[in-house]
């Protein structure tokens, strides 16, 4: 089984259901990709297994455990991460005290975590007594995963990391992401970018009205040729 | 000599007194100021907060006096001030419970929170009156003055004279106490940072794990601290009269706004600004002109604006900033 192991989600914010029988899975140190087009229910898929949506049917588990009744906030403590796409950061707070409110749940000494998001994030360590909404957007990017990282998650869940970057930042953002996979982190990714996503997804889930329409790894999806023709534009 | 009499003159006039109100409503502003940033409404009973818990630390000095205690030359009201601070933090704590977290619960939009608070700005006003009565009341002891007008004219020879209180010197001195401990708490503990990160985005803050409920709590003891001793400080300096915070709220929430609401570094600075504003608009200028343009006869007083009209002042301020800067010096929220 996998580590987080989300099957049938059915649910809505309320009102008419936005997921039909949605199923998402993602190993230990596996970057999955969700893509589909506007409206699908990309991120909706995702604050579900986040816990911010009811579902009507369907469970979570996480680690093998039922986590379906959980709290977003009580997931975070099981060791789930979670980055919104837009306001995923305390904008007059310095990086470094952002980086502190990502602990904010933690007992022990987070100083070696905080060194560990440095190593990976280094304009971060330069900027550090900078306020948060003075960077640029890919830096703000950066604040924002290594936010979440310091509560050392299990499952790192990014809506739409990429969204207002340019290209470049893309692709070093992306690195980034790759090289926390490689710490042994399950990476659950929601992208407008799919083409790119693909190519460093180990699993993708292409996502059509709130289903599952093709799941695979993400270099055959990339091969496929109706989801090439369908979704990623020829 | 005509200078230096200038300067005497504008100190006793203008410096001190609008240096000790203006420290009085940094310290009132601030208090909206965090309200506002954390809990999201512009907290309207806050006048009437500093009314009740300077009430109740004018019995307590009155309990204090008939058992003899007394702080020397310092008024015995800052020996009450911790004990009156205690009780108006437990006021506050029920009120919330009871009134403000129905609202939070059901999600009200800010406009319903801030004609909540209006309500609760009455009762609180209520109680007040009921508590202490509708009359003047002095309750400041201890040496009235550190430089006298006399004793300043005899020592330096100056037609001028210059006094300086007791209380004046107080509340400086316990403002910058206050402020610099209120802004160790909010840059430098856990908890300070918490509630930083809560008024910057309340969402990610509870994703990160903040508990909403202690934030509001501290918050709203700090208030009632910061409320307590700017009405204590305030009666020790004026007088003691259930109304007159009433209409101190209008100077403090220009004061606030004009800072920039969420803001404590523009709560400070907004208080002082409007301070001297309404000092200086209606000071009479004649004394000051003749020493300093020679030859110079002033047909009037050269006052702006009389001091029955001194809470203009702080209409015009704030009318001004709302149509010209809404979000005001500091970069606050948008009112």
């Amino acid at each position: 089984m996998s580590y987080l192991d989300a099957s049938g989600m059915t649910g809505g914010y309320g009102g008419a259901d936005i997921l039909h029988d949605c199923t998402l899975k993602v190993d230990l140190g596996q970057i999955a990709v969700i893509v589909g087009p506007n409206g699908a229910g990309k991120s909706t898929a995702m604050k579900a297994v986040f816990g911010m949506l009811n579902l009507r049917e369907g469970k979570v588990l996480f680690d093998g455990e039922d986590i379906t009744a959980l709290s977003p906030q009580d997931r975070v403590r099981k060791g789930m991460g979670f980055v919104p796409q837009v306001n995923n950061v305390f904008p007059t707070m310095s990086v470094e005290e952002n980086l502190e409110m990502g602990a904010f749940i933690r007992e022990d000494d987070f100083r070696e975590t905080m060194e560990q998001v440095y190593d990976l994030f280094p304009i971060l360590r330069e900027k550090r007594h900078q306020n948060a909404g003075e960077l640029s957007g890919g830096q703000r990017q950066q604040v924002a995963v290594g936010r979440a990282l310091m509560t050392k998650p299990k499952l790192l869940m990014l809506d739409e990391p990429t969204a207002g970057v340019s290209p470049i930042v893309m692709d070093e953002l992306f690195d980034r992401i790759i090289e926390v996979a490689r710490t042994g982190i399950s990476i659950l990714m929601v992208e407008q970018n799919a083409r790119q996503a693909l190519e460093i997804a180990d699993i993708g889930y292409v996502l059509v009205q709130g289903a599952n329409r093709y799941t695979d790894t993400g270099a055959a999806l990339l091969a496929d040729p109706d989801v090439r023709r369908t979704f990623l534009g020829g | 000599m005509d200078f230096l009499n200038a300067l005497v003159a504008l100190t006793n006039y203008i410096i001190i007194p609008a240096s000790t109100y203006g420290a009085q409503l940094a310290l009132g502003a601030l208090g909206v100021t965090l309200i506002y940033g954390i809990l999201r409404f512009s907290n309207f009973a806050h006048g009437d907060t500093m009314a009740f818990g300077t009430g109740l630390a004018i019995i307590v000095t009155w309990g204090l006096q008939a058992m003899g205690v007394s702080l020397g030359p310092l008024p015995t009201a800052m020996l009450a001030l911790p004990f009156a601070i205690a009780g108006t933090a437990v006021l506050v704590l029920v009120t919330d419970r009871l009134v403000y977290a129905h609202y939070r619960r059901v999600k009200a939009k800010p406009v319903t929170l801030v004609m909540v608070s209006v309500g609760v700005m009455f009762v609180m006003n209520a109680v007040t009156r009921f508590m202490i009565g509708v009359d003047d009341i002095k309750f400041a002891d201890g040496a009235r003055f550190v430089i006298s007008a006399r004793g300043f004219k005899e020592a330096t020879g100056l037609a001028e004279p210059l006094a300086f209180r007791t209380t004046q010197l107080l509340t400086l001195v316990t403002a910058a106490i206050m402020v610099a401990a209120l802004f160790w708490f909010l840059n430098r503990t856990r908890t300070g940072k918490s509630m930083r990160a809560f008024s910057d985005n309340e969402d990610l803050a509870l994703l990160s794990g903040i508990n909403p409920n202690q934030v509001v709590r501290v918050t709203w003891i700090i208030a009632a601290g910061l409320a307590v001793t700017a009405g204590t400080l305030y009666g020790l300096d004026k007088s003691f009269k259930a109304f007159n915070y009433f209409h101190l709220l209008l100077p403090i929430f220009a004061a606030a706004i004009l800072g920039g609401l969420g803001s404590p570094l523009g709560a400070i600075a907004g208080g002082f600004i409007i301070a001297f504003s309404e000092v200086g608009v209606t000071y009479a200028w004649k004394k000051v002109a003749t020493y300093m343009i020679p030859g110079f006869e002033a047909e009037g007083l050269l006052q702006l604006l009389s001091t029955e009209y001194k809470f203009a002042v702080s209409f015009v301020i704030l009318i001004a900033v709302l149509l010209f800067k809404p979000t005001g010096l500091f970069k606050g929220k948008a009112v």
